[in-house]
């Protein structure tokens, strides 16, 4: 079935403030094996100039997927999320994450294509802290597998 | 910021050290509960198998995690990543035995451009043999010292 593209353009409104716990930052770096010392020593994050414990290149996924959802699970845009896989990631800092942060994600459909019977979609979600101060943008791209994938 | 390596001593060409990782079922429960991506395809054989997938495959965002490494170990500092783009192009499959999966990381300077930044370009492998390519356009931009 192919994706509503009215959904092209479309922006939601900031996601619920997310704060950056240390806590949950340890976790992530756990999570991926990742014992580099500024994920879990304040003091190794600070040595190296970070006001916190700075978060890992990729964790800014922990706040943009949910963000996402509200693209991807709305069953007016017609995505099969349980065929959807991965295509395409990018994250661009305009500063590192850090604990303490409190951030806020506004999601914008940027496209959405059908290529060889896979629905394909991109969005971008521009993170930014609840004060206005921009921190990041996530590019995602999922591809829900059409039934001969 | 600090980073371990100078800008000034980088040259396009120059290999960084290849970084081995092994991927098991364990590791992908743990990331699902980490991230909060509990999509079953990642954990559930039953399900993966159910929507034509070979097996369990990692989160492709486990994969990028654990690839970046390559350059943030390098780099010390993992605040420098300025920029971090990956195309997930075969699932990196993760059988269910003590083993896992094994992902390969090759990490080269591509470029060096102004700000003291540097691309650094990976490629990341996988598969039975492990010679299956799991990443493409996978690029880092990491500002050094």
């Amino acid at each position: 079935m192919p994706l509503d593209q009215s959904f092209v353009g479309r922006s939601y409104p900031p996601t619920a403030p997310y704060v950056v716990g240390r806590e949950k930052i340890r976790e992530f770096a756990a999570a991926i094996g990742d014992s580099n010392p500024a994920y879990v020593d304040v003091e190794a994050a600070r040595a190296l100039g970070h006001p916190d414990l700075v978060a890992p290149p990729t964790f800014a996924i922990v706040l943009s997927l949910p963000a996402g959802h509200q693209v991807a699970l709305d069953p007016a845009l017609g995505l099969d999320y349980t065929r959807v896989v991965h295509g395409e990631q990018r994250f661009s800092y305009t500063r590192p994450i850090h604990a303490g942060d409190e951030l806020a994600v506004v999601v914008t459909v940027e496209k959405i294509r059908s290529v060889a019977g896979n629905d394909i979609i991109t969005t971008r979600g521009d993170i930014a802290t609840t004060a206005g101060e921009p921190v990041a943008t996530a590019y995602s791209t999922l591809v829900s597998r059409g039934p001969d994938a | 910021m600090t980073t371990l390596v100078s800008y000034a001593d980088v040259e396009v060409g120059q290999p960084l050290p290849t970084r081995s990782f092994p991927v098991t079922r364990a590791d992908l429960v743990r990331y699902a509960g980490a991230s909060g991506d509990f999509n079953p395809i990642h954990w559930n054989q039953r399900f993966a198998l159910g929507v034509g997938l070979p097996d369990v495959i990692a989160h492709g965002m486990f994969t990028m995690a654990i690839a970046a490494r390559a350059v943030t170990d390098w780099a010390g500092d993992p605040g420098a990543v300025v920029d971090y783009s990956v195309r997930f192009t075969k699932p990196v499959v993760v059988p269910d035995d003590d083993t896992g999966a094994l992902l390969e990381v090759e990490a080269v300077v591509a470029e060096k451009l102004d700000g003291n930044l540097v691309r650094v370009d990976l490629t990341a492998r996988s598969g039975p043999d492990g010679t299956e390519k799991v990443l493409g356009m996978a690029r880092v931009v990491v500002r050094l010292s």
